[in-house]
């Protein structure tokens, strides 16, 4: 083998020609073919492959809509409509886009969901976390600019609002709003600017998943039960058995997504929204997209303005210093009798900032959005930290395959092929 | 694949031949079902970037032919591509007839290339057959050509009072768009 070639295991010559001079094809059967993960996955390991799937979409739907689209203040509306009824299938791909914002949350809530129970952001995991914490601002922030694109009434107070959560910042703040916006009120250049940022943020978002996933492939993944990877008793390849079950759960994922597109395709926006933008109205509800609501409720739940902001910028940099606010040395809830009740409370509590967000702040409301930013606060500041303290964890296992084989009707012993998938779903 | 251990032996070591042309056929399912599903999605993709709506409605256009003067031409738009309206001279129209086919680089006679009692109305796409260049020739004034046809600047192809190519190196004879006479004096093309 010459100096400086990849010693490269394929057979096929033409394959291997490329892979002795830039090995991916070795890489790829490395990291996604016979990686080893942990063999106990559950359903809730899908979603890391449902948001990448997702974005995968959403910018190749957006690559064709921008072919149609004119980031213009007089004609960014007219150009919508031209998508909806000229463009063949204009509709369907607008839809999908439109639909796909949404799914893209709700699978990133649950896949962040899942590393809050499991405790996926422990050691040595940290820095992964982090990177999902900015893959989530980044989406926040391109889904945003994306609503303001169509310039419909929605579009344009939205803009208007979030823009102006940064005259709360002292001194400076009117400055940098007019910086952002470009004039003095949102107006073409903001529309100009917004779609510029708007194309480019979604490969930024790339750029920091392809380091995510970088990050997970030296760590390895987490598991249902939280404990580390012993020995190759205890990891599956990735494929075929992991391929497979992504591909079981983004079938249930494309047809929801697929019934949002085809039976209900505005449930999830505002009609306000089929109105032109008008700078000299305000609707009557400004209310942002229900991504949203429970991070606006945080923001309207406090009387002072700076304060809101940041608290509400606050409810996200939580996320960042989370590995280090929990002092549990178990990662998994499974074996947290109290912290497993706290994270679903969680849950329950940003659904309630969410109704909150929904509706006009005023009576009932106001002391519900309160207390819920509260609970929200105390929980990763307060109950995170001490309940990691005080409580008494249940005993681990002592091997992710150990569960499995003792369940195992041949009681110990060389694990029985066929009986290989069924506890891999139960552990 | 040394981390599938047991269970990578068990499935070919346990089982027949037969079992693997099943499991073949389970592989060759699924990838079949995604092939066909990433198509499904491909396609309106790709056709969204084909002719929308409103441009397919402007696909027709009309033309008043009385003030075009006999022996000089106007040119018109349709579908964004300039089309060629020309009065011939009762000797233009002779020239164009009484060429022999076998002269021809694509040979086809006058009267396939206009509308029948109306002789002197020739109606062509301006573009070249070339590379898509718009001969010269409308007014009497341009240059025309030795078949005083039209002429065009790019690479020098010349066209007869037909629209026929009669010197390269445009392969192609003016193509005639669809159109129709409304009344003596008005057509509309496309």
């Amino acid at each position: 083998m010459a100096a400086g070639l990849f010693k490269s295991e394929l057979k096929n010559p033409v394959l291997r020609w490329v892979d002795t001079r830039l090995p991916v094809i070795t890489l790829m059967q490395k990291e996604y073919g016979t990686f080893p993960t942990p063999r106990n996955f559950n359903y809730f390991w899908n979603f890391g492959a449902l948001a990448t799937v997702t974005l995968l979409i959403m910018i190749a739907t957006g690559v064709f809509l921008a072919m149609h689209y004119t980031p213009n203040s007089t004609m960014a509306f007219a150009s919508v409509q031209h998508i909806m009824r000229d463009v063949n299938y204009g509709w369907l791909i607008r839809y999908v886009h439109m639909n796909g914002a949404s799914m893209f949350f709700i699978v990133v809530y649950i896949h962040i969901y899942r590393g809050l129970y499991y405790g996926s952001y422990k050691f040595p995991r940290e820095l992964l976390w982090m990177l999902g914490v900015v893959i989530l601002l980044l989406m926040m922030a391109t889904a945003f600019m994306g609503y303001v694109l169509p310039w419909g009434q929605m579009s344009f107070w939205g803009a208007t609002v979030i823009t102006n959560l940064f005259s709360a910042i002292p001194v400076v703040g009117t400055t940098i709003v007019q910086w952002l916006w470009g004039g003095f009120s949102v107006g073409n250049p903001t529309l100009n600017r917004f779609f510029s940022l708007h194309y480019l943020l979604p490969f930024v978002i790339v750029g920091v998943v392809f380091l995510h996933v970088v990050a997970l492939h030296i760590t390895g993944s987490n598991n249902p039960l939280g404990i580390d990877v012993k020995g190759p008793q205890d990891t599956l390849p990735f494929h075929p058995y992991y391929t497979v079950k992504d591909s079981v759960g983004l079938c249930v994922f494309l047809a929801i997504w697929a019934a949002f597109v085809f039976f209900m395709p505005n449930l999830l926006g505002d009609v306000i929204n089929n109105i032109p933008a008008n700078p000299l109205h305000t609707p009557a509800d400004v209310v942002p997209e229900w991504y949203f609501l429970p991070f606006y409720a945080i923001l309207r739940s406090v009387p002072n303005k700076f304060m809101g902001v940041m608290l509400m910028f606050a409810s996200i940099g939580v996320l960042f210093v989370l590995p280090w606010l929990d002092t549990s040395p178990v990662r998994s809830c499974r074996f947290r009798p109290i912290y497993r009740i706290l994270v679903p409370l969680l849950v329950v509590d940003v659904f309630v900032l969410g109704y909150v967000g929904a509706h006009h702040p005023q009576g009932f409301i106001i002391l519900l959005g309160r207390v819920a930013t509260a609970w929200y606060f105390l929980h990763f500041l307060v109950f995170t930290p001490l309940v990691g303290l005080f409580e008494t964890p249940l005993p681990l296992p002592e091997s992710i395959a150990a569960p499995v084989v003792r369940k195992s009707p041949s009681g110990g012993g060389p694990i029985p092929g066929g009986a290989v998938a069924k506890p891999m779903e139960n552990a | 694949m040394a981390d599938t251990l047991a269970m990578g032996d068990h499935g070919s070591a346990g089982h027949g031949p037969k079992d693997k042309s099943k499991r073949d056929f389970l592989v060759m399912l699924p990838v079949a079902g995604a092939v066909i599903g990433a198509g499904a999605i491909a396609w309106p993709l790709i056709d969204s970037m084909n002719p929308s709506g409103d441009v397919l409605a402007l696909a027709s256009t009309e033309v008043d032919l009385t003030p075009i003067a006999e022996g000089s031409g106007i040119t018109v738009v349709w579908r964004g591509k300039p089309i060629f309206v020309r009065y011939r001279t009762p000797k233009e129209i002779k020239e164009a007839e009484d060429v022999k086919l076998s002269q021809l680089i694509e040979p086809q006679p006058d009267s396939a290339r206009v509308k029948p009692g109306h002789a002197q109305w020739i109606v062509l796409i301006g573009i070249c057959t070339h590379l898509g260049c718009i001969p010269l020739g409308n007014k009497p004034t341009d240059p025309r050509g030795e078949w005083g046809g039209w002429y065009c600047p790019c690479h020098g192809s010349q066209y007869d009072t037909s629209g026929r190519v009669r010197h390269g190196p445009a392969p192609l004879n003016l193509w005639i768009p669809p159109y129709q006479f409304l009344n003596n004096s008005r057509i509309k093309i496309g």
